[in-house]
């Protein structure tokens, strides 16, 4: 599938990227060639047997569903508090802070 | 009241539909274990890996967040999707760490309720708990009914929040703190079935008690915990096209989502007449000019590239976690105000006070278990005018009351067959609250009992007419309003202990003789 320049500018101006001209045409090609990859994976059937681990499909679980595996649904957790102890070093990957909270550059 | 023309002004109509977040009452965030609820404590003193977008973290959804969410689903008479799936909502923002909110997109886990209402036929802008309109029937004769459809519910985590400014400080930068990053909220949006702010008022109000009801969440809106955003178009009559709608954001109460729609329709009003066109525009509602104003124009339409996320698996209804969901879920607002008309011969308007709030209406109910049914409303007029004005005048809840529910009970029994009178009953009902004493206790302690002693009675009501010669000699000549004069002699004489009942009957008797 075929990507064109104008879909590569606008993917680089939503993930906020600065590209050259050189490399858009790159990534304009190399793009187009992941997709044709996934286009040949979803001509495998992935439901079928020995594609899934316990009776895939069950849940109609097609290639839209989500990646962990078919048949898996409804995995929860208890709601128990567990408080992390390490926020020190969360917030000192911070490039800038103010007291207890990361401070970025202007935005109103 | 904002000199809004009305909703159906010059044959055009407003069309608006409102998305409400609601914060679900778990103790920990959606995909994490950190504390949800952390918002007024330390900046980021709840944030772990996971909420703050660490590399390598990954989400565990919070089983409490779906059965709340699921509750929040039934108790607004939504169909609960068979699945649903989390995807990924692209953006870039300082309060959203990973750069993608998750929520849901295409699947979302409830579908097509609703919430059936009154639109009040008076000001409904007090909103206070016993704010007695003028008449307090006025309620059941003006009220209109109402449905609002609801278009879907989805759950998602919330974003972290961004300070600008400390007091009056400003900042050289904007301050992030994530302690409400990762929250779990539902979204509930409406189909287009708004016509005025008066209603999108009624509906909120309607909801947010039955969100409450439900235990989905404690909805504070000081807190954030209930947020609204409005879309709003207007079109003519009868006309099957809809408008061009706006967004309308930053609407902080249920007051500014009146007030909000009421102008915007005007605006828009104003625009159409004067043969304009209405833009497509996000807009934000300015709660001091009273003004809607038009937010900074983006650069490019919002692109989220929603995909399913791949670290989740799909939610699945599973028949018996909806069953015991649907078993948990308490007698909600509109069944139990049809039960209180229906089995205690309430009022509209009182049924609607005593339900506003889960704990008022088991309140009412313990107090008037076992009392005869003729003392009833003898009992929710207590509630409603001594106890309700003395929890809003000081800012308390039914929670915090010191007279037991049992008390009320009693004191209307009391005041039912006769031997208080309600004055007497309002006195020993104030010392019951400012001592905490059982009031029946006080009636005795107090000697507050009524006097229905005749002869006695009688002897009151000659010295009363001796002392108001006027008054008698009105009364004699058949005007019957001088009557309240000698009322007020006898009861100053009996320190308001008189029967009035007797003393009326006793008064007439004299002046007729």
């Amino acid at each position: 599938m075929k990507i064109s320049s104008e879909v590569v500018w606008k993917i680089a101006r939503l993930a906020r990227l600065g590209l050259s001209r050189d490399e858009a045409a790159l990534f304009e090609s190399q793009l187009s060639r992941v997709l044709d990859h996934v286009a040949d994976l979803s001509r495998l059937d992935a439901c079928a047997e020995g594609a899934g681990a316990e009776g895939a499909g069950a849940e109609g679980a097609g290639a839209e569903g989500a990646g962990a595996g078919p048949g898996l649904s409804n995995v929860v957790r208890d709601d128990a508090p567990a408080p992390f102890s390490g926020r020190e070093d969360i917030l000192a990957n911070a490039p800038q802070r103010e007291g207890s909270y990361f401070k970025v550059r202007k935005i109103l | 009241m904002t000199g809004a023309p009305t909703s159906s002004a010059c044959g055009f109509e407003m069309v608006a539909g409102l998305e409400v977040h609601c914060q679900l009452a778990t103790r920990t965030k959606l995909f994490c274990g950190c504390a949800n609820g952390a918002s007024g404590a330390e900046a980021n003193t709840a944030i772990c890996p996971v909420c703050t977008g660490q590399p390598g973290s990954l989400p565990v959804l919070n089983g409490a967040a779906v059965e709340l969410a699921f509750k929040a689903g039934l108790a607004l008479e939504c169909r609960l999707a068979e699945r649903s799936v989390f995807a990924r909502k692209n953006y870039f923002y300082p309060d959203l760490p990973k750069a993608y909110q998750i929520s849901q997109y295409e699947d979302p886990f409830a579908l097509e309720g609703g919430v059936s209402f009154q639109i009040p036929g008076v000001a409904v802008e007090a909103g206070g708990r016993a704010s007695r309109p003028p008449s307090g029937r006025a309620l059941a004769a003006g009220g209109a009914s109402k449905r609002v459809r609801l278009h879907r519910i989805h759950l998602e985590e919330d974003a972290g929040k961004l300070l600008h400014a400390i007091g009056s400080r400003e900042l050289d930068g904007s301050l992030v703190d994530f302690n409400r990053c990762g929250a779990p909220l539902i979204e509930i949006v409406t189909e287009p079935d708004v016509s005025s702010g008066k209603e999108a008022y009624a509906f909120l109000t309607a909801l947010k008690e039955v969100l409450i009801f439900a235990g989905v969440s404690d909805c504070d809106m000081e807190r954030g915990e209930l947020r609204c955003d409005a879309n709003i178009s207007v079109r003519r009559k009868g006309d099957p096209t809809l408008g061009t709608k706006v967004e309308i954001k930053n609407l902080n109460s249920f007051k500014a989502v009146k007030e909000a729609l009421d102008h915007e329709f005007g605006r828009q009003l104003g625009v159409l007449q004067a043969g304009g066109r209405i833009l497509q525009e996000t807009m934000l509602w300015n709660a001091d000019s009273h003004r809607t104003e038009a937010m900074r124009v983006k650069e490019e339409a919002h692109d989220y590239r929603y995909f399913p996320d791949p670290d989740l698996v799909p939610l699945v209804a599973e028949a018996r976690l909806v069953e015991r969901v649907r078993g948990a879920l308490p007698e909600l607002p509109a069944s139990r105000r049809r039960r209180y008309i229906a089995a205690f011969g309430l009022s509209e308007y009182d049924s609607q006070v005593l339900v506003s709030e889960r704990a008022l209406g088991d309140y009412f109910e313990e107090a008037v278990k076992g009392i005869p049914a003729e003392a009833i409303k003898v009992a929710v007029n207590l509630i409603t005018t001594e106890l309700l004005g003395r929890l809003n005048s000081g800012k308390s809840t039914i929670q915090s009351c010191p007279v037991p529910p049992a008390s009320i009970g009693g004191l209307a029994s009391l005041i039912h067959d006769g031997t208080l009178s309600t004055r007497l009953a309002k006195e020993a009902f104030a010392r019951a609250w400012e001592t905490g004493k059982a009031p029946e206790a006080l009636v005795a302690e107090l000697g507050l009992v009524q006097v229905s002693d005749e002869g006695q009675v009688k002897e009151w009501v000659k010295a009363a007419l001796q002392s108001n010669p006027k008054a008698a000699a009105d009364l004699k000549a058949g005007n019957d309003r001088a009557i309240g004069a000698v009322v007020g002699a006898v009861m100053k004489l009996s320190k308001g202990k008189a029967n009035p009942g007797l003393v009326n009957r006793l008064i007439k008797e004299a002046a007729s003789s």
